[in-house]
């Protein structure tokens, strides 16, 4: 029977060792419906989820809410919107009480007075250009001023398939202004044209990705086996998608048998009542997501699968270990 | 039914149960050395916990408590929690 301790070798079982009893339990929370900016492929407000629950507007609501999840087990909230700093109490409410990540177009700076070690995502869907296109404001202007040399934020950067060939300008100017950088791939959720993947791309892409990630260690956070995962859409020879996908809200899931699965996870809208289908868009098609975090949840849940060479191991440690550096469970 | 009460014996219907419900290989019930950490070496967790539990509450009469899971780290803790129930 293979074993952990019989696929590693003590520098690799160490860094086995100092993962393996995290046990992270996120959710993720809407924590309002509004936003500053209206980005096409946003799929909160593509799918009509802005709208999906009233805002719950009192603060003491909130707080107990937080309590509760935290007696529910979870030990990492994860903060989406719509924009979380436009609600700056609320983002207080839970990182008072939770490890908590707050996801932000970076337009609003987090007041490191009130939030010394909050761990900040700010959102970037490319150069320019690109983010004129989808975002109509080139939001690396404003956000990078106000995070530059933050050690508690990164960039968490959509790559859309016009942006092959020219990631290393854009994880440059992450890279010079002392921030580092997190890579995930749009899902184009409202089909603009020229936005969406063809296999060729994700084949380019991959290696590019793979390219950044040797010549800038120090700036990218995040390993080649997820290159490998997110661009294939497969692990292990099995494929991604509804039947695998382990981000789903647990008391919306109906599927049978249930897939192996974070435990517990729920996605909340900001009335703290109703819950989402699943981290992402409720219209996406499962067949084309390419949501960065449930595929690597996927990789996380599906430990057993890895034990079966040094490398596949390697390969699940490698993913373990940049989901937890990317909220704060180990450092970088 | 009869049931297996020894220790040993279930130290090998535990064993046996893992083996099946989640086809590990290379392994039988008399080779599964019964103190090696499911979750840490084995990659088990909390849902394989569940499907063998759910096997072994069956075969015994017994309930597990969800809560103890985390507890039940190793084939021979397994096995002393069922002899711990089938006494009380
Ligand atoms: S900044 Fe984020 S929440 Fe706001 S519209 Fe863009 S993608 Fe959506
Ligand atoms: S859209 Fe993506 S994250 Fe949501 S259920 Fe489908 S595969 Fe999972």
């Amino acid at each position: 029977m293979k074993t952990v301790s019989s696929l590693l070798d003590d520098e690799w079982y160490a860094r086995y060792k100092r993962i393996s009893k995290l046990n992270i339990r996120s959710s993720i929370y809407d924590v309002t419906n509004r936003c500053n900016l209206r980005c096409k492929g946003c799929f909160f407000f593509s799918s009509g989820e802005d709208k999906a629950a009233e805002e719950e507007m009192r603060q003491d609501r909130w707080e107990a809410f937080i309590d509760n999840e935290k007696e529910r087990g979870v030990n990492l909230a994860i903060l989406i919107g719509g924009e979380p700093t436009l609600y700056l109490d609320r983002v207080e409410a839970f990182y008072r009480r939770l490890p908590t990540f707050c996801a932000t177009n970076g337009l609003i700076k987090v007041p490191r007075d009130r939030f010394p070690d909050l761990m900040v995502g700010i959102s970037l869907w490319g150069d320019e250009n690109d983010e004129k296109t989808l975002r109509g404001k080139d939001t690396f202007a404003v956000s990078s001023r106000h995070y530059a040399g933050d050690p508690n934020t990164y960039y968490l950067y959509t790559i859309t398939p016009k942006q092959i060939g020219k990631i290393e300008k854009i994880i440059c100017k992450i890279k010079d202004v002392g921030v580092k950088v997190h890579m995930q791939l749009l899902s184009n959720d409202e089909g603009v044209d020229g936005f969406s993947w063809q296999p060729e791309e994700l084949n380019d892409v991959r290696f590019e990705m793979d390219d950044m990630l040797d010549r800038y260690p120090d700036t990218v956070i995040s390993c080649k086996y997820y290159h490998e995962v997110i661009t294939t859409g497969k692990m292990l020879g099995r494929p991604f998608g509804w039947n695998e996908c382990p981000s789903v809200t647990e008391p919306l899931d109906t599927r049978s048998p249930q897939p192996k699965r974070l435990i517990h996870f729920i996605r909340w809208a900001s009335d703290l009542k109703t819950m989402h289908r699943c981290c992402t868009s409720e219209t996406r098609d499962c067949r084309t997501c390419k949501d960065g975090a449930a595929h690597m949840s996927w990789v996380m849940v599906n430990k057993r699968a890895h034990i079966r060479t040094t490398k596949d191991l390697q390969n699940w440690i490698e993913v373990y270990e940049m989901f937890a550096k990317l909220y704060q469970f180990i450092p970088w | 039914m009869a049931v297996e009460t020894k220790e040993t014996d279930i130290i090998l219907k535990v064993a046996e149960v893992l083996i099946e419900e989640l086809k590990l290989e290379d392994v039988t019930p008399t080779t599964f050395e019964p103190d090696i950490d499911l979750v840490d070496e084995i990659g088990i967790d909390s849902m394989d916990l569940a499907t063998v539990a759910l096997v072994l509450q069956d075969h015994y009469g017994i309930r597990f408590d969800e809560d103890d899971y985390p507890t039940l780290t190793t084939v021979r803790k397994i096995a002393l929690y069922i002899a711990a129930r089938l006494e009380s």
